[in-house]
């Protein structure tokens, strides 16, 4: 008797199992607490539309997404089925399995990367680098870049007496030395009754922050992480003479214009500092200029932007994101579903005008495009001229390092720019040993 | 106490009466603080100079149970009226409720596994401890010494195996994993306080049963635990304070399905930086039950906060 | 102690006029095996959530392993992490500025708390009132606490700089707690030192009332004076009381994470960056688990080491 029924409830069991499957079709998206994420949110709604599948999201801020979805795959989680990752994660998700490996799904979908600006592919997709291994869609494309009060720089008082100061119009800047001139200008000057500050730069510790910042001027001296004949060789180039000059740059640009207490800022802080008319100017992401140019306090014509301004050579550094099957999902059929309807061409424009960077040449090389947002341009123009970090499956403990590095000598005043770089180089020649690559 | 003059001790007690109560204030203005900040809308609280006086809003209680997005001004007037007062509010700043935020999870997920950790280490604790008190077992002191030491470790360094434990046993980000990595934390503080309370307990009533042909179980059961009570009850709140609080491990262990309310708080961002006014309602939110348990345990606090060594 | 009640004292008549072995015999598990049930299932969890994974991390600490390259296994290299650990520079700056938290937490702590306690045994009217209001700090969630105080130190919109400015009529923002590199390490030691100096003030509170009157009254009758009295008989019996609770403190500040990661994240630069706070970059960050592993050895080893020679001397005090 007991064992008629313990089969029948097995039968059972088994029966009521595929018809449950059926029924949770969802999805779990995850990504940043951003702008461009409440977008996506809005814009997923056609895609249940149109496939039936819930889709839930998971968001954590900038600070800690990095860590907490590191953490997530380094632990085989599955609250993923799709990941929004960072470009820098390709090389150890690849190496690792953290994320499905596209080609095959592309090849059968007919999506090919070729609609896709290869800038994008490079840094999002591919691994190793550059080659036809793809492991995300890109997704997100982005830059950091700057914006800037267009109504301050327009007043006629401010106008003349920057140009009797310096000898040049109050315009946004092209090189990093002009770019200092103007947050002088700015620093500690009174503004409608408000103490007002030069610029809102990178100084976040615990991430990636200054990294990113200082990166900015580093590129525009013309920085390389190694010898473009011979990988992995450091010396000379990541503490060549121009590094060093423009680490000491970005120092004397912190201790000069930014505002009391910025010494642990990233995103977050920058746009807090902007949008409460604290500062002249902001460095940020282009993911967040849709955003600014919609703010009731500070947009429209109140706001303007530039790209990464030049020193030596013109460039900008990579931000965004591809999006990729997680390889412990259960769920990665419907999850390559959802990967498919993103690469469409329809929804690619959508994502644009809803605040999203589409990477896909149809939106981005449309002749139009310039003219569709005040920052258009300037986006096309940095992504142009991007540099990104090390892809290496070790790039947490190269950013780690030199957030260290240059967290010590920009904000904590601990030795000299020189030093700094030297120390990073020992720090990298340690993991690079540690992997094998040296 | 001396024999000095009335006067003279009446104006030593008022002088202290009156550093303490300084020192008292002062030691409460950030807890003041952040109650107030609960209240203030998000402009108020970045203000500077900070605000002493703004007009009180439930902003930040909205904003930490709810998503919310911005529209323009023209979706909003496509809009019906709002039915509930949140919606009314979240609606005047030009923002839709998209749906309710991570917190009720979180804060639903530290009081499963606080509970169950709790219930699971008192009860072990208890019976560990009436061993440890009632009867010889070898290495006595040595065990105790030993359990006391796992308290040693920083909890990063524990984290390291139990990361790689929880990765080959599926435990990773469960309830489950949480309760039983709490459970064992927590009883070493269970059996001290424990076998403590259980001392005091005259043997004498035990063996008074057993002679009227109670086993040893029983009189257990029947004797020593009611008399317990209050001693198990002080245990078992402090054991839910350190898991209530708890943070390193649910930073490390768990992710979307058991991560609680401390590792949350902190994220919880508004449109630029953190959202002060909802990590500041969150974090009222979260500290009150333990208030609540501050008042109902300041008899035993001196006993919980030093592993049953020192009683009053 | 209270007095034996009449019940208690019919109670061990009996017990007494009943031989202990007689006691024993009654039915049930017997006494050995209610023991051993009852303590295996602690010993048990704690063999498996404390002891193994102790030893794993001891044989982690001999091996190259990242567990974020668990494909790539593991490789035995014998001491080479702990050669790596005691001869990094930044591994001695990291210990040395848990040190000066350490110390100065401590101290202040002590000259507060038992400052404190030492007015409350006046017993003067409502003490209990205020005593609960001191106690809150130490009751919250650390990590909470650190997040808040973050807000707290705001240089233009936080209270502590407004009210400092307030006192002292300094410009407030003319003074950053949190990203001045010489002020970073005194901000965590203030917020710490609000947070748990209650702990340490209880403790003496206890120790205080332990002193009987008459003690007093025997050395007002030798006329010893106030001062005499403090050193000669206050100081030398609260300090078993005061010994136990640094020694609770310091064990938990050496250990010390939510708080000051919530507070300044260890900066600026790494200032402020204590020893747990380097060991989770290292295991969960940079995922270099044998390398860190041998960190965390090196950090019990110091801790337990330390503790067995205090408990030692604490021991020594109390038999004095």
């Amino acid at each position: 008797m007991l064992q008629t029924a313990a089969g029948a409830s097995l039968a059972l069991t088994v029966m009521a199992a595929p018809s449950q499957k059926a029924q949770a079709q969802s999805l779990t998206l995850c990504w940043a607490a951003w702008d461009p994420a409440n977008a996506l949110v809005e814009m997923s709604k056609d895609f249940t539309a149109q496939s039936g599948i819930e889709m839930n999201f998971e968001f954590v801020p900038w600070p800690n997404y990095a860590d907490r979805m590191l953490n997530e795959l380094n632990s085989g989680g599955k609250l993923c089925d799709l990941l929004i990752g960072d470009s820098q994660w390709i090389g150890g998700s690849a190496e690792n399995g953290h994320y499905v490996k596209l080609n095959s799904f592309f090849d059968k979908e007919g999506i090919s990367m070729d609609d896709f600006l290869p800038a994008t592919v490079y840094a999002y997709s591919t691994w190793p680098k550059g080659s036809p291994n793809y492991w995300a869609l890109p997704a997100m494309g982005d830059a950091n870049g700057w914006v800037y009060r267009k109504d301050w720089f327009s007043r006629p008082a401010l106008r003349s007496e920057f140009k009797s100061k310096y000898g040049r119009d109050l315009e946004p800047p092209k090189t990093w030395t002009e770019m200092k001139d103007i947050g002088e200008f700015f620093q500690g000057r009174d503004i409608d009754g408000k103490r007002v500050y030069g610029a809102a730069i990178f100084t976040e510790r615990g991430s990636e922050g200054i990294t990113m910042g200082a990166t900015g001027a580093l590129y525009s001296w013309g920085f390389q992480y190694q010898n473009p004949n011979k990988p992995y060789d450091m010396e000379g180039f990541v503490n060549s003479p121009d590094a060093v000059a423009a680490l000491e740059f970005y120092k004397d640009l912190y201790k000069c214009c930014t505002p009391p207490g910025y010494t642990d800022s990233y995103m977050e802080e920058g746009l807090d500092a902007f949008k409460s008319g604290q500062v002249a100017m902001m460095m940020n992401w282009f993911a967040f200029f849709p955003g600014l140019h919609k703010d009731p306090v500070v947009g429209g014509d109140k706001i303007g932007f530039f790209v990464n301004p030049g020193q030596k050579v013109e460039a900008s550094t990579l931000g965004g994101q591809g999006i990729s099957v997680v390889s412990y999902s259960e769920k990665k059929d419907q999850a390559l579903e959802y990967i498919k309807w993103f690469a469409s061409p329809e929804v690619q424009k959508k994502w644009w005008s809803l605040g999203g960077y589409s990477c896909h040449k149809s939106v981005l090389l449309d002749p139009g495009f310039a003219n569709t947002q005040p920052f258009a341009a300037d986006f096309l123009k940095a992504m142009d001229g991007v540099q990104d970090f090390w892809q290496e499956p070790a790039y947490a403990e190269l950013l780690l390092a030199m957030q260290k590095r240059v967290h010590d000598f920009v904000v904590a005043d601990q030795g000299t720019a020189q030093e700094a770089l030297d120390k990073l180089i020992e720090d990298w020649t340690e993991t690079f040993e540690d992997e094998g690559k040296l | 106490m001396s024999f000095a003059p009335p006067h003279e001790k009446l104006w030593g007690k008022r002088l202290a009466a009156g550093l303490v109560i300084v020192y008292a204030l002062v030691s409460i203005i950030p807890l003041i603080w952040i109650f107030l900040t609960g209240f203030k809308s998000p402009q108020d609280s970045i203000s500077y100079p900070p605000k002493m006086v703004f007009s009180p809003t439930m902003e930040g209680y909205v904003n930490v149970f709810t998503t919310r997005t911005r529209q323009t001004p023209e979706y909003m007037e496509t809009l019906p009226p709002p039915e509930t007062w949140y919606d009314e509010l979240v609606r005047s700043r030009s923002m839709v409720i998209a749906g309710p935020s991570k917190f009720g999870q979180r804060f639903l997920n530290s009081i499963i596994i606080g509970f169950g950790s709790t219930f699971l280490s008192v009860f072990l604790g208890t019976l560990a401890a009436y061993a440890f008190s009632r009867f010889k077992i070898p290495l006595k002191d040595d065990l105790m010494f030993f359990i006391l030491s796992t308290r040693m470790m920083p909890p990063i360094a524990v984290a390291i195996p139990i990361f790689l434990m929880y990765r080959e046993l599926g435990l990773a980000d469960t309830h489950l994993g949480m309760i039983l990595l709490y459970t064992a934390v927590n009883i070493s503080l269970a059996v001290w306080l424990l076998k403590g309370f259980i001392d005091e307990i005259p043997r004498e009533y035990e063996e008074a049963a057993m002679i009227d042909g109670y086993s040893r179980f029983q009189s257990f059961c029947k004797v020593v635990l009611p008399q317990a009570t209050t001693g198990i009850a002080a245990t078992a709140i402090f054991c839910l304070i350190f898991s209530w609080n708890e943070y390193a491990f649910a930073l490390l262990l768990t992710s979307g399905t058991a991560q609680t309310a401390p590792p949350f708080i902190p994220t919880i961002i508004g449109e630029g930086g953190l959202d002060w006014p909802a990590v500041a309602a969150g974090a009222t939110l979260f500290l009150v039950p333990i208030v609540f348990f501050t008042i109902m345990l300041r008899k035993h606090l001196l006993r919980g906060i030093t592993f049953g060594a020192v009683r009053k | 102690m209270s007095r034996p009640s009449i019940l208690q004292k019919i109670v061990t008549s009996a017990a007494i006029a009943t031989p202990a072995p007689v006691v024993r015999q009654v039915r049930g598990l017997s006494d050995r095996a209610i023991a051993w049930l009852f303590v295996t299932p602690t010993i048990l969890l704690l063999l498996a959530i404390n002891i193994f994974p102790l030893i794993w991390t001891i044989q982690l600490s001999f091996t190259n392993y990242k567990a974020n390259r668990a494909a790539r296994g593991e490789k035995f290299i014998g001491l080479r992490n702990y050669e790596r650990v005691l001869g990094d520079a930044d591994i001695w700056i990291t210990l040395q500025t848990t040190a000066h938290f350490l110390i100065w937490t401590m101290l202040l702590q002590v000259l507060l708390g038992f400052g404190l306690a030492w007015l409350l045994n006046k017993q003067f009217k409502g003490h209990s009132f205020w005593t609960t209001l001191i106690l809150l700090p130490m009751m919250l969630s650390p990590a909470v606490v650190g997040n808040f105080w973050r807000f707290l130190y705001q240089p233009q919109i936080g209270l502590f700089n407004y009210i400092i400015a307030f006192f002292t009529g300094a410009d407030p923002s003319s003074f950053q707690m949190l990203g001045d590199v010489n002020l970073a390490p005194w901000s965590i030691v203030i917020v710490d030192t609000w947070m748990w100096t209650p702990y340490i003030m209880l403790i003496c509170l206890a120790g205080l009332r332990s002193i009987p009157d008459y003690i007093y009254e025997a050395a007002e009758v030798d006329r010893a004076s106030k001062w005499r009295q403090f050193w000669s008989i206050t100081v030398p019996m609260v300090l078993p009381f005061l010994m136990l609770a640094v020694l609770f403190r310091a064990i938990e500040n050496f250990k010390m994470f939510d708080l000051v990661v919530e507070l300044t994240n260890g900066g600026p630069g790494s200032v402020t960056e204590l020893a747990s706070i380097n060991l989770k970059r290292e295991a969960f960050e940079k995922w270099r688990t044998g390398y860190s592993s041998a960190f965390a050895i090196i950090l019990f080893v110091t801790v337990f080491g330390v503790a067995n020679i205090y408990v030692k001397a604490l021991n020594a005090v109390k038999q004095r």
